[in-house]
């Protein structure tokens, strides 16, 4: 009991600024996001580019500033996703779950609150996912997978722009002190 | 050991998490196999909501389709509506325009038999008093048309021009209280003045109660008020009664009975005779004759019997004369009180008796048997 009062004491200022959120949300909003990827391009396959499961485990883990929050976070969502996929499960489960680890380290150290920042951390962690995944792909599944910087940087940045709209809205969801 | 732990915890957790999943990445790829239990899991917690997705997005797509077809077949009804009203309209047109020139070919046959010169004019408007009778037609002083002329149809008067301007005339109506006119009847050439009575009856003054005037008798212009010229039919007698010093005579103008949509304005009027027999407003259709060969179709006459004769009265004369001859009877010469001719004797017998007085044999019995009925003529 001590020693969980003392880690408490002895974490910074900002990671007490942790963000809490409705538990409904917590589980609507990751699911919204799976079903939106799996049925929304089925009739507009313009939104095929949305990564909206990656979009989420980034908005959760960067919020909660919690690294093994978001781990688990961006595990639960990633072995969903592969669950519906036709790729061995684990995939996007071992990509998804640094995403949340890194993203859930960067909440702690940046103020996430700004749009610039969330739109370059939408670009960053977009890129880094698709990067993670066609190594992950090429190492372990042996897969020669095409890999395109300038679409991956192009596709980047317009979900980084559906972030920063995705993040005001979720924004909604977190309790009031 | 404790304080190390919780100082590497992150990193720990990531590091188990992404090594649980590389095991199970790993066991997937070595055994070829899929873990379906995770599979089963995350398709079961999905698959219902999309479902549930699916059919209300399809509900929404049939309610709004339904709803964009109901819209559009409202608005085509609408159109069809609006087209067929349009089509009424046509057709109420197109037969108001036929009408028109039918009455406007039998004011042209008119005009063709007619010794007077005449011009067609269309009534164009009614007059604003309350009581008057006139009517403005389409042909002024430009046309010909001055104050006094005559305004008539094929059927009879109208009325007659009171002012004339120069695209339109005033045509006061036969009905109205102030017309007057010279008229004359057809079967007893009896003069009167014929006035209108504000209504659609007219009135013939100045009839003397001893003058005879029958109900149904039609009269004509006379010719006498040098507005129209005599032989126009004004209308027939409805009512014909003594009064105190003149006959109460009322017609119904025949010139206004099928409306008033086209007259004739007399330019130039010649006066006609009147006619003796009585006028048809509208041809009769009279049967063709037989053809000379149906008669042979009728029933055989009786030997000896006379041919057919015209009429019944030519018929009961025939009869009456076999039963005279047969009696030795002439008509018209027997003295008062003598015997008459036996009436009731059959005509056959009559004839028999007429040919053979004596006793018939007995074989020719047979043929006094009366004859067939001939067929009586229409």
């Amino acid at each position: 009991m001590r020693d969980s009062t003392d880690l408490r004491l002895i974490t910074s200022a900002r990671e007490t600024r942790v963000t809490r959120f409705r538990r409904w949300g917590l589980v609507a909003v990751p699911l919204g996001a799976i079903l939106f990827q799996v049925y929304i391009p089925r009739f507009f396959q313009f939104f095929q580019f949305l990564e909206m499961p990656l979009l989420v485990t980034v908005y959760f883990a960067l919020m909660r500033r919690d690294q093994i929050g978001g781990t688990f976070i961006g595990a639960s969502i990633g072995l969903v996703q592969d669950s519906l996929s036709h790729q061995p499960l684990g995939m996007f489960g071992i990509v998804k779950t640094l995403v949340g680890y890194f993203a859930a380290s960067v909440g702690m150290r940046f103020d996430v609150d700004h749009l610039a920042v969330r739109f370059l951390l939408g670009l960053f962690f977009y890129c880094f996912h698709q990067f993670l995944y066609w190594v992950l792909a090429r190492a372990l599944l042996g897969q020669q997978v095409p890999f395109d910087v300038q679409q991956m940087f192009f596709v980047g940045l317009l979900n980084a722009a559906v972030g920063i709209s995705l993040f005001h809205f979720l924004d909604k969801l977190k309790e009031r002190a | 050991m404790d304080s190390l732990f919780n100082r590497y915890r992150n990193v720990t957790v990531l590091l188990l998490v992404i090594f649980a999943q590389l095991i199970l990445l790993a066991y997937q790829v070595k055994s070829n196999q899929d873990v379906r239990l995770i599979r089963v899991w995350a398709v079961t917690a999905v698959t219902p909501l999309a479902r549930v997705i699916e059919g209300v997005r399809s509900g929404t797509v049939r309610v709004v389709e339904n709803y964009v077809f109901l819209h559009n077949l409202r608005d085509e009804n609408r159109e069809l509506q609006k087209e067929l009203g349009r089509l009424k309209v046509q057709n109420q047109y197109l037969k108001s325009e036929l009408e028109t020139a039918d009455r406007v070919k039998a004011l042209s046959a008119f005009q063709a038999r007619s010794p007077s010169r005449m011009a067609a004019s269309r009534v164009i408007g009614t007059g604003t008093g309350a009581n008057s009778r006139v009517v403005f037609i389409d042909r002024g002083s430009r046309g010909g048309v001055l104050p006094g002329m005559a305004v008539i149809t094929p059927d009879g008067i109208v009325g007659k021009v009171t002012a004339a301007y120069p695209t339109a005339s005033q045509v006061l109506l036969i009905t109205d209280p102030n017309f007057a006119a010279g008229v004359i009847s057809q079967k007893h050439r009896v003069h009167g003045t014929v006035h209108g009575l504000g209504y659609s009856t007219c009135e013939v003054k100045y009839i003397q109660n001893e003058e005879q005037v029958e109900t149904g008798e039609r009269f004509f212009t006379s010719g006498d008020d040098g507005v129209f010229p005599k032989g126009l039919p004004v209308g027939a007698v409805t009512v014909a009664r003594p009064g105190d010093s003149f006959k109460q005579v009322f017609l119904a103008p025949s010139g206004l009975q099928s409306g008033l949509e086209e007259v004739l304005v007399v330019l130039e009027g010649v006066h006609q005779p009147i006619p003796e027999q009585p006028v048809s407003a509208s041809e009769m259709h009279l049967q063709p004759p037989p053809p000379p060969g149906a008669q042979e179709d009728e029933a055989p006459a009786a030997p000896g019997a006379k041919p057919n004769v015209g009429t019944e009265a030519d018929r009961l004369r025939e009869r009456y004369k076999n039963i005279g001859q047969a009696q030795g009877h002439k008509f018209g010469e027997g003295a008062p009180g003598s015997k008459p001719p036996d009436f009731n004797l059959k005509p056959e017998d009559a004839a028999a008796k007429a040919v053979k007085p004596a006793a018939p044999p007995p074989a020719a019995s047979e043929q006094s048997k009366p004859a067939p009925q001939p067929a009586r003529q229409p």
